[in-house]
């Protein structure tokens, strides 16, 4: 892209996860030229897809820390911002079980520490109350959380960044930034899509937040990766759990322990585990996590351990903390460089990330607003067009759909009834869904049981006809092809 | 503008218009349903025959041997010429006790209330999350099923250098597919000690091309970021867990799971049917109707053929039972219950009336067995209603054995020495 042409942006937000979308949709609230920068192939390809999508309270961070402070706030804005973006979410209420006496006072220190950041609706329950709570829950005694919830991640990123360009922000994927360079305090960001220019700089680049920050020579912070791994039941599986499950933390693990989680749909998310790896990359699962998963899962659900798994998927935290110290807690950096001023870093936004992230783009607005004149937008839209699925209609407005769009009437994903028209509208999104996955995380076709074995071939003509050939679909960008040519003319 | 549902009425609604459900049609239709309907949710008639583009169907039903898309197109061609009524492009999306469906086409949004309902759904492939293989998840693994519609029907090269993980037939198949297509096929690794899939496909498909079996190995790991650069293999003992120190990497950039198949049955289940773990199917009475009252089952979403006809034969015998059941009949009285003795997986159907003669049930056997015989015993009595000897039996084979004599008790069908 020219540079010249491009002209320079006064915000330029590096990553498209949560944290880094969540602030571009900030922004957008102001009279800006704004631009994100993702690496991949598409938004939340990295933290932000591999976690449990849970709405957390704010109790198991140290009160007076900025974890703490920017998952309370998180807490407050993050319901009313699902809502009004139309993203699947759901206040559930959790429980953190202590399975016999010995874990109470451990419960009473979550609680003490609750209340001192100011987390609403926390209480210790009994064993009755728990079985109230949560019939497949059991446990001696349990810390009760009232407002804690459960959101989709990745459709919670996407519905950010589509409100942020509904509102004049701009998005480039396959976007890294190679190079950085400072002339006269304007940031030239180099990519392989070409060069752009910006008085600001968020980097909030996630894993690869250190690399960022050494390439401009901002902080000297580095991200050491921890792996988490989860497996997910079938929908049928014969388990319903209402609110997440969560043992008592044990004290030398840098997660919060293996826990349940529900999702907006019905399954159950076992894990995770947390176990420092070499590589940022490093995503491969292992049968004796698996193993381990199942077996902790029985200890909070009885049988769970024998559920019927369709799915697997890993996640890494960013931590700031090295391995040889235990990884047990560093706070979240956010803050402008001392030595570049106009470049904030975003770095070690672990969980709680996903709840304080409209949190954080407060506060990085606040950054902003410091040196740079923010006047809001008059015709700033907070919402996004109502996204109707399927799967969720009655008979009527079915019929009605149908009949006015034949493409609501082909059914593409069997096990997730999911319709042409809602993989279309995925293809035809803002940012343009280029690989299965992408098409997969904003419709569900391949989430299901068959796990994309119908769906796939024909998701694959479908691609064709909207333009883009075999030869080029991707599971999710990058050297992921699916195939290599025809076999014959 | 409010639209409602457009709403018909039909004899017997057949879902799945496969060589189970194309027959079970004509055989609705042969015993003197009036409107008989299949619906399909695929674009032609067919089901999976249609990716079978390799000879060996139809033998029983048509006596000669021909290719899938040949067998679904004689199969197709009666059914319309005997007044089939056909939806294609049509997905049934609810099933209700009462017979009620929810069909969703490019067409329309519509309700179909049906005098009786046959369920020919057929099945789906086991994936990698079932059986837990660790490793990477790049692109390249494909269930064997799903690469052979990429294949044979669209045309596209999913890989050059394939391994496969178990020795069923589509994956026994797909190795000399892709064999054909100059994919390099570096081995079928199947954890049983013996073969899943038929021996003829074992001599016709691996044997023929210096293609390995490796029995008593599985798939321990994938590794690759992007695609599969290769995967791990090791040995396993006894208990089916791998023995350490066996692993042995393979490169390749592409696997194939044909590591079992599953009876599709999420409408039976919306109906309220009574499902069995063993079949993963309807449990059925002798006349392959299910628990809910008017609804049928027979082919691959009662239980997993291993050839195509026997699928067929089911599908008549279920629609010419679903237009009875239209017309008014109702069948009465006591019923016995039928169990898998020593060595059967299952026996089917699992319970029969009290009375009817002539039944003929399927079964499995565990593991394979020699110079056997099948006894069909009465529980109580230890009276042998039949037997057969076989000099050999096999897992993958599905055998049929008919009793002649009514039966009046619970019954037990095992193998013994």
């Amino acid at each position: 892209m020219d540079e010249a042409k491009d002209g320079v942006y006064d915000v330029a937000v590096i990553g498209g996860g949560v944290v880094g979308c969540a602030v571009l949709r900030e922004l957008s609230r102001y009279d800006l030229r704004l631009l994100l920068l993702e690496r991949q192939s598409d938004l939340a390809e990295g933290v932000s897809k591999g976690n449990s999508g849970v709405i957390h309270a704010g109790f198991n961070v140290p009160s007076g820390s900025l974890k703490a402070r920017a998952n309370v706030e998180g807490l407050g804005l993050m319901y009313p911002l699902a809502a009004a973006l139309g993203v699947p979410h759901r206040m559930t209420g959790k429980l953190v079980v202590a399975l016999s006496d010995e874990g109470r006072p451990r419960l009473e220190e979550l609680l003490a520490e609750g209340r001192r950041s100011g987390v609403p609706g926390l209480e210790i329950v009994d064993e009755a109350a728990i079985r109230r709570l949560e019939p497949l829950a059991r446990g001696r005694w349990a810390l009760y959380s009232a407002r804690t919830g459960i959101v989709s991640p990745y459709e919670l990123v996407f519905a950010l960044a589509e409100s942020a360009w509904r509102n004049g922000a701009e998005v480039a994927l396959e976007a890294p930034v190679e190079a950085v360079a400072v002339e006269g305090g304007t940031f030239r960001l180099a990519t392989p899509r070409g060069k752009f220019a910006a008085r600001r700089v968020v980097n909030s680049a996630g894993l690869f937040a250190d690399e960022v920050a050494r390439l401009a020579g901002s902080a000297d912070f580095r991200v050491y990766p921890y792996r988490g791994e989860y497996l997910i039941t079938d929908k049928d599986g014969g388990f319903r759990l209402g609110m997440p499950v969560y043992p008592v933390p044990p004290r030398d693990d840098p997660g919060l322990g293996i826990h349940l989680t529900p999702t907006m749909e019905g399954h159950i998310l076992l894990g995770p585990s947390a176990e420092p790896v070499a590589a940022k990359d490093d995503l491969a699962s292992t049968r004796e996590v698996a193993e381990r998963l199942k077996a902790e899962a029985g200890r909070l659900v009885p049988g769970l351990e024998r559920a019927p798994f369709i799915h697997a998927y890993t996640g890494l935290r960013p931590k700031l903390v090295p391995p040889a110290s235990g990884g047990l807690f560093a706070d979240f950096v956010v803050a402008e460089s001392g030595r570049l001023p106009g470049w904030i870093d975003l770095a070690g936004i672990e969980s709680p990330g996903l709840t304080a992230a409209p949190a954080i783009a407060r506060m990085v607005a606040d950054l902003i607003g410091t040196g740079m004149a923010l006047r809001p937008k008059t015709d700033f839209e907070p919402g996004l067009p109502e996204r109707r699925r399927f799967a969720d209609l009655g008979d009527a407005e079915r019929a009605r759909l149908v009949a006015a769009d034949a493409d609501w009437g082909e059914m593409v994903c069997r096990c997730e009834h999911v319709p042409r028209a809602e993989v279309a509208a995925a293809l035809r999104n803002p940012f343009g869904a280029r690989s299965l996955d992408a098409v997969k995380r904003r419709t569900r076709c391949g989430m299901g049981r068959c796990q994309g074995g119908f769906c796939t071939p024909r998701l694959v003509d479908i691609l064709e006809e909207e333009g883009l050939p075999p030869d080029r679909v991707t599971k999710r960008g990058g050297g992921s092809r699916l195939f290599y040519g025809r076999l014959k003319d | 503008m409010a639209e409602t549902p457009r709403t018909s009425d039909v004899d017997v609604a057949v879902i799945g218009g496969g060589p189970a459900g194309l027959a079970a049609a004509l055989g609705a239709k042969r015993a003197g349903a009036g409107r008989v309907l299949v619906l399909e949710r695929d674009r032609t008639l067919g089901g999976i025959l249609n990716q079978c583009v390799h000879d060996g169907f139809g033998l029983f039903l048509y006596k000669e041997t021909i290719s899938g898309p040949e067998y679904a197109e004689r199969l197709a061609e009666n059914a319309l010429r005997e007044g089939v009524a056909v939806e294609t492009g049509a997905m049934v999306l609810d099933l209700g006790p009462d017979r009620l469906l929810r069909v969703n086409a490019r067409g329309g949004y519509s309700l179909v209330r049906a005098g009786a309902v046959v369920l020919a759904m057929g099945c789906r492939e086991r994936t990698r999350d079932m059986i837990g293989i660790p490793g990477t998840r790049p692109a390249g693994i494909y269930t064997a099923g799903s690469a052979q519609r990429l294949v044979n029907l669209q045309n596209l090269r999913v890989g050059n250098e394939a391994v496969i993980l178990g020795s069923g037939d589509i994956g026994l198949i797909m190795a000399r597919r892709l064999t054909f297509e100059g994919v390099r096929v570096k081995g079928v690794f199947e954890i049983m000690p013996w073969a899943n899939g038929l021996e003829r496909n074992i001599r016709q498909c691996l044997m023929d091309f210096g293609i390995p079996l490796e029995l008593r190995t599985t798939v321990v790991e994938i590794r690759g970021r992007d695609r599969v650069e290769s995967v791990v293999t090791a040995e396993v003992d006894d208990r089916l867990a791998p023995v350490a120190g066996t692993e042995t990497v393979v490169p390749c950039d592409t696997l194939l799971l044909s590591v079992g198949l599953v009876p599709e049955n999420e409408l039976s289940k919306r109906a309220g049917v009574e499902l069995s773990p063993l079949t993963g199917g309807a449990v059925v009475d002798e006349t392959l109707m299910t628990s809910v009252p008017g609804v049928f089952s027979c082919g691959n979403v009662l239980h997993i053929h291993d050839v195509a006809d026997w699928a067929s034969f089911e599908g008549f015998a279920a629609g010419e039972r679903a237009a009875r059941y239209a017309a008014g009949e109702r069948p009465a009285g006591r019923t016995v219950r039928v169990s898998a003795g020593p060595e059967v997986r299952y026996a089917l159907p699992q319970t029969a009336r009290a009375g009817a003669a002539g039944v003929e049930w399927s079964f499995r056997a565990v593991r394979p067995l020699r110079d056997v015989r099948v006894e069909v015993r009465g529980r109580d009595s230890g009276r042998i209603y039949a037997r057969r000897k076989f000099g050999r039996i096999l897992p993958s084979e599905l055998q049929k054995i008919r009793v002649r004599a009514a039966v009046d008790e619970d019954l037990e069908v095992g193998l013994h020495d």
